[in-house]
């Protein structure tokens, strides 16, 4: 990879999202203007906005990355990430818009007139938000560490200070500007470069093994192993050996190794020939954004399958800066159309990832021992063009790259930052906004400068699944049913979104180990989500009494059509 | 996914007249305006949040979550047999790769389609009831 056409890219990403969201600074006047774009923006705009905002690092580097090592199973998330939008559209998206609310701790307030659920509910926004910004910003310091060798924490904070500057500058109109002007440059940073490398791909006989497990090297290869690694090799493996491999020295010798467990010293080359299968390392591909907790799906993949499904497609509807999007569509009827829009745009984005998932197992399989596989899509340009060609097209993908942690980390950091203006600091306003901007940045930020080396990708599967069992019953119980009540809603965020959270903190811990166990902790949302809505169930039939007075006025608000009450108001 | 299993919904429509009027409903209906005459009876009834008022409400909840429930069935007997079947399947992988990777979106979009159609429906034909036109 060139670092002098990659940094000019990543530089030019930044000054036009400064520009554009000062583009929207000129338009943004009123405190309303601030936090909701005055609820004028139409589905177009918001729907790309909304993508925009959506489609994280994750999804740009870190699926290629999953589905090299791990193979299709990895498919699911960006199909669980999809498919999360159609159960919010079919659920939660026109009551939402119609409650009026700013954000969920506000929905939960309108809801149950009950300032204790609404503070519960700032804190499980707070928490989620800063759980997702955190790989953001370590998957930007590797975007930065890989192009240029630069020290890992500076990516992160390159993206906070712009994060801050844009968000507190602007708001949400401006916001709304630069998240639409950055999807459609994400979605030309992995398109163009995508159609490139099918091209090449065609020009080299169009070889089709990629799809066979496991990966194999199409052409002799030798790869030097950056960190110490483990192999669990399923079957003999032959390699030519210069380093050191469980613990004795070799100069290139023709070595068997046998089925099990190796260990590889760090700086040791290894000469695959062709058509060896590529060796898997232990919790390989623990960067920043593929999940360490995948190495547990060897143990119950159904189990783990299922968990995902159900994390995702539950998950989204809860995702602090996902809802507080929606009430930025003008009615009721606008949102569930901006999320058709929304589920077309994200849909045609996730064609792209599997393409450099398929074409990294063919080009670039020894990722998996070096462990940088999220890099894969930063990689292939220069691997399979190579030349000026590979080097520009490099270039737009590390651009877009930037695009995605940039427009994630200011969506969530706007939705953190609202709860805490409105709930946490003392009094409300937009120079109150600045300073929760700031603060919203500032802890993320300083846990990922010292946590550094942890596997914090795990906080992505830690959002939804926390997300998927605290605000899914929330907001699907809220809306649909009628005998909801206070410490109900309480009770069903605590346990269901606290099981989760204290499950997926003792898997990160390393507490278990491994067997069932294992996998049910690493894994909660399918026992923790009918948790969530259980005791929100049970305990709000136990409190019957304490149903909120206005609630039949409540609900009547969300399910008519704007057309009735706008009209009995007048 | 657990549904809200509220009894409530369970119940027969009710379409007779109200027997008695919720206490709060009356409180909180001086928050609104009077209405100039001319609306016809329905449109009243939920405007003053009568227990006959209410009735027309929960009927339109129930069929948008008629019509979310059916949506969201297709959705689970689309996606929930896939594991299954790549888990049985020979070739798992190929279809993996194939299914997952570009032929379920698509679906999706359809399925959302349908369910804003069928929605927006329920919402006009709703107007159109309470407005008697």
């Amino acid at each position: 990879m060139n670092p002098n056409f990659a940094i000019p890219a990543v530089a030019l990403v930044v000054v036009a999202t400064v520009l554009v969201g000062a583009f929207g600074l000129r338009v943004s006047r009123t405190t309303s203007d601030f936090y909701v774009a005055s609820r004028t923006v139409g589905p177009r705009l918001n729907a790309a906005a909304i993508s925009g905002e959506y489609l994280s690092a994750a999804s740009f580097l870190g699926i290629a990355g999953l589905v090299l090592v791990q193979g299709p199973d990895m498919l699911w998330y960006p199909v669980g990430y999809t498919a999360g939008y159609l159960v919010l559209l079919l659920f939660v998206a026109a009551p939402l818009r119609r409650s009026g609310a700013y954000t969920l701790p506000d929905f939960a307030e309108a809801r149950l007139a009950s300032p204790g659920v609404r503070r519960l509910a700032g804190a499980f926004v707070v928490g989620v938000g800063w759980l997702y910004l955190l790989p953001q910003l370590q998957g930007a310091g590797l975007t930065l560490a890989v192009l240029t060798g630069a020290p890992d924490p500076l990516g992160g904070i390159v993206v906070a200070v712009v994060v801050v500057a844009t968000v507190a500058a602007g708001g949400m109109r401006s916001i709304t500007f630069v998240q639409a002007f950055q999807y459609w440059l994400k979605l030309t940073a992995l398109l163009v470069p995508a159609l490139f490398l099918l091209l090449a791909w065609q020009g080299d006989g169009a070889p089709r093994h990629a799809f066979e497990e496991p990966a194999t090297f199409r052409e002799q290869r030798t790869v030097r192993v950056e960190d110490t690694v483990d192999l669990d090799l399923e079957r003999p493996l032959t390699v030519t050996v210069r380093g050191r491999v469980d613990g004795r020295p070799h100069d290139e010798t023709r070595l068997r190794l046998s089925a099990g467990p190796h260990r590889i010293a760090a700086g040791t080359r290894l000469t695959f020939a062709a058509g060896t299968p590529v060796p898997a390392a232990e919790r390989a591909g623990t960067g920043p954004m593929s999940t360490s907790l995948a190495a547990s799906r060897e143990e119950r993949p159904l189990y783990a399958t299922y968990g995902l499904i159900l994390a995702t497609f539950l998950g989204t509807m809860g995702l602090p800066h996902v809802v507080v999007r929606f009430y930025t569509s003008p009615h009721g009827v606008a949102a569930r159309r901006t999320t058709v829009a929304v589920l077309a745009l994200i849909g045609g984005f996730y064609l792209l990832p599997p393409v450099y998932g398929a074409l990294g197992r063919l080009y670039a399989p020894e990722l998996t021992l070096t462990k940088g596989t999220d890099a894969a899509v930063l990689l292939l340009p220069d691997r399979m063009i190579g030349g000026l060609g590979g080097d520009l097209l490099g270039a737009l993908v590390a651009g877009g790259a930037f695009a995605a942690f940039l427009s994630t980390a200011s969506g969530l950091t706007m939705a953190v930052a609202g709860v805490l203006t409105q709930d946490v600091l003392p009094s409300r306003g937009v120079r109150h906004f600045r300073l929760g901007t700031v603060l919203a940045m500032a802890v993320p930020l300083a846990a990922s400068v010292l946590v550094g080396g942890l596997p914090v990708a795990d906080a992505v599967g830690l959002a939804f699944a926390v997300s998927a069992s605290s605000f899914c019953p929330l907001l699907v119980l809220g809306i649909w049913w009628r005998r909801l009540t206070p410490p109900g809603a309480a009770a069903g965020m605590l346990v269901g979104g606290g099981s989760a959270f204290l499950a997926v903190a003792a898997t990160m811990a390393g507490f278990p180990g491994g067997g069932p166990l294992h996998a049910l902790l690493a894994w909660p949302a399918l026992w923790s989500v009918p948790l969530g809505f259980l005791t929100m169930v049970l305990v709000s039939l136990a409190t019957a009494s304490r149903v909120p007075p206005g609630t039949a006025a409540i609900l009547a608000r969300f399910h008519l059509p704007e057309e009735l009450w706008a009209e009995a108001k007048a | 996914m657990t549904v809200p299993q509220d009894p409530a919904e369970r119940r027969v429509v009710v379409t007779g007249p109200p027997r008695r009027t919720a206490p709060h409903a009356r409180l909180r209906s001086r928050r609104r305006h009077p209405h100039a005459s001319g609306y016809y009876r329905p449109r009243t009834e939920i405007d003053e949040q009568t227990t006959l008022g209410h009735t027309y409400v929960r009927s339109l909840m129930r069929t948008q979550l008629r019509a979310a429930l059916s949506v969201f069935a297709v959705l689970v007997l689309l996606v929930g047999p896939l594991p299954l079947v790549f888990a049985a399947a020979p070739d798992a992988g190929r279809l993996a790769w194939l299914v997952l990777g570009f032929c379920l979106y698509a679906p999706l979009i359809l399925l959302a389609r349908w369910y804003v159609r069928r929605a927006e429906r329920n919402e006009r034909d709703f107007v159109r009831l309470v407005e008697d036109r």
